[in-house]
């Protein structure tokens, strides 16, 4: 009996050296592809960074005609549709969180909630365009003339509302399982003392999960960057950059991920081609960045 | 000393550059009740959990020094063997929720995945709950879940899952401070029982525990064993002056 088991035992260990491995495997596998897509990318833009050089960040005429191409327009296209959305967003995927967290966190009423708010990312961005179009651009297009600006009705702000309902739900589900998962003893413990709801969202359970919460939010950001179809739809498609801020928030404009979904298939010679790829070499290092400056500001909130 | 079950002679043990268990030289004997007491954070529990190996599963928790089962270093040992002859029961009840109170007790056969025929099953079941003075309350819910029961109930459940697997030892990490005192007098009566086929080593923080249950007591304090002696010896006459502040109180 003794020695079978010692037999087993050993068994046993070389089946866990094997799942171990399987497991490492598969992480490297990730890891391999993000360095693949990467490697593919950095390769099909040199022909553009070679012929356009470092200039190419700041250049702000995008002109495929002419041959001259700056991702400057895009660029800001892209950060003002993100952040504004990411702004309009959180009040929202804060209170859900909160409400459906803290003060509802059971019955049919919170599942229903929770449900529809996760199923406001399982709705395809093209229907999120269509619907923009044809519900949301009229309405700006009269919010505009009031205003006395021009009324496209598209642009970054139409987009950017669009964007900031479809990113709701990332940071909201997150919200919500993270403010339920904070230990009750410790919310009984400020109840003890005479605090109210509020109070105890504000002073316990905020900063319990803080961080958490500034993590739902980041991936919230980090889909707004990269989204493509909604704000192609929306935003108006036009390379060059606006004179006035009046003009580029409520005028038409593109952002990087939308002048390549827009014009992938008309470039029709290679630095036309490989500046659209670097295009897309440049958003993927302004999502890392945007992520790791997250990362840091997470690992500083967690640690005080 | 050919009786000597559990041996650990100059064994530390650090968390990252946290130096817990220092210099540790102890040596148990088989069939014998033993208490580990001391105030908190001394590595009272840090030694104890580095006897199955449990220790090393905590990231950046480092061991050094011999401690040996037997002959055997426990430490060149496969783990899984060791913990399988060095049974475990913890400070929280901790029955798998997932399992009837019947699974629960062949859990450790299960988890390992030894196949054995469904009588077989039944007679270990049926002397781990006897051994853990269980089977008279659970005999006819065997397959309801294990959670049901009580917190004292429930701890018992873990010391039959323990005794399932016949291990040489089982440690107990502060197993009755969970529980409340008709529980804790329940597990109480059974260490007596149990030491007539186990060995025990248990880590207490109540001190009368320690005086009704063991036979031999040892002292840490700031991670070093003070004090290793005969129980009746360590609470009337204790030779070292830290012992005595801690027995009379005057710290803790």
């Amino acid at each position: 009996m003794k020695n079978k088991r010692l037999d087993l035992s050993y068994t046993q260990m070389k089946w866990e050296t094997v799942f171990r491995r399987i497991l490492i495997f598969m992480s490297v596998i990730l890891v391999l592809i993000v360095i693949g897509i990467l490697i593919t990318l950095i390769i099909e833009s040199m022909p553009s960074i070679k012929s356009l050089g470092i200039g190419y960040l700041w250049g702000k005429v995008w002109d495929p005609v002419a041959n001259i191409y700056g991702a400057y327009p895009f660029l800001i296209g892209t950060l003002l549709t993100s952040f504004i959305a990411l702004i309009l967003s959180i009040p929202f995927s804060y209170a859900v969180s909160i409400y459906l967290g803290e003060y509802n966190p059971k019955g049919w009423l919170s599942n229903l909630l929770k449900n529809s708010i996760e199923l406001i990312a399982a709705v395809p961005s093209i229907i999120y365009g269509f619907w923009g179009l044809f519900v949301l651009v009229p309405v700006i297009r009269t919010f505009e003339a009031k205003i006395g600006v021009a009324p496209y009705g598209i642009g970054i702000f139409t987009a950017s509302l669009v964007l900031a309902v479809m990113i709701i739900p990332y940071a909201a589900s997150l919200g919500i399982t993270l403010i339920r998962m904070v230990p009750s003893p410790l919310k009984e413990g400020a109840y003890a003392l005479g605090a109210t709801r509020f109070e105890v969202i504000r002073s316990v359970i905020m900063p319990y999960t803080r961080s958490g919460l500034f993590a739902g939010v980041l991936l919230s950001l980090g889909r707004a960057l990269g989204e493509t179809m909604a704000v192609t739809m929306l935003i108006g498609n036009t390379s060059t950059l606006a004179h006035t801020f009046k003009d580029l928030i409520f005028g038409p404009s593109n952002t990087m991920a939308s002048v390549i979904a827009n014009e992938f298939t008309e470039a029709d010679h290679t630095v036309y081609l490989s500046a659209l790829i670097e295009l897309g070499l440049v958003l993927f290092f302004v999502t890392v960045i945007i992520n790791l400056i997250g990362k840091r500001i997470i690992t500083r909130f967690t640690n005080s | 000393m050919e009786h000597t079950v559990v041996s650990a002679s100059k064994f530390n043990a650090w968390f990252g550059d946290n130096h817990v268990v220092k210099d540790v030289t102890i040596g148990i004997e088989k069939n014998q009740v033993i208490a580990v007491m001391g105030p908190s954070g001394c590595g009272k529990t840090t030694f104890l959990r580095c006897i199955n190996r449990m220790h090393e599963l905590i990231p950046g928790a480092t061991a050094k020094g011999s401690l040996k089962l037997y002959d055997d270093e426990v430490y060149t040992m496969n783990p899984i063997y060791v913990r399988y002859k060095i049974g475990m029961v913890f400070q929280r009840p901790n029955p798998f929720p997932n399992l009837s109170i019947y699974d629960n007790v062949v859990a450790g056969y299960k988890l390992n995945g030894l196949k054995m025929a469904k009588a077989d099953m039944d007679v270990i079941v049926e002397k781990s709950l006897t051994s853990a003075a269980l089977w008279k309350e659970v005999k006819d819910s065997l397959h309801k879940k294990g959670t049901f029961l009580s917190g004292g109930q429930q701890q018992r459940l873990c010391i039959a899952r323990a005794i399932a697997m016949e291990p040489e030892v089982i440690l107990f990490d502060e197993p009755t401070s969970a529980l409340d005192p008709i529980s804790t007098s329940s597990v109480e009566q059974l260490f007596h029982e149990l030491k007539e086929n186990y060995t025990l080593i248990i880590v207490t923080h109540n001190m009368q525990q320690a005086a009704r249950v063991s036979d031999k007591t040892a002292f840490f304090y700031m991670g070093e064993l003070v004090e290793f002696d005969d129980t009746k010896q360590m609470f009337t006459a204790p030779t070292d002056v830290r012992t005595q502040n801690y027995i009379t109180g005057r710290f803790s």
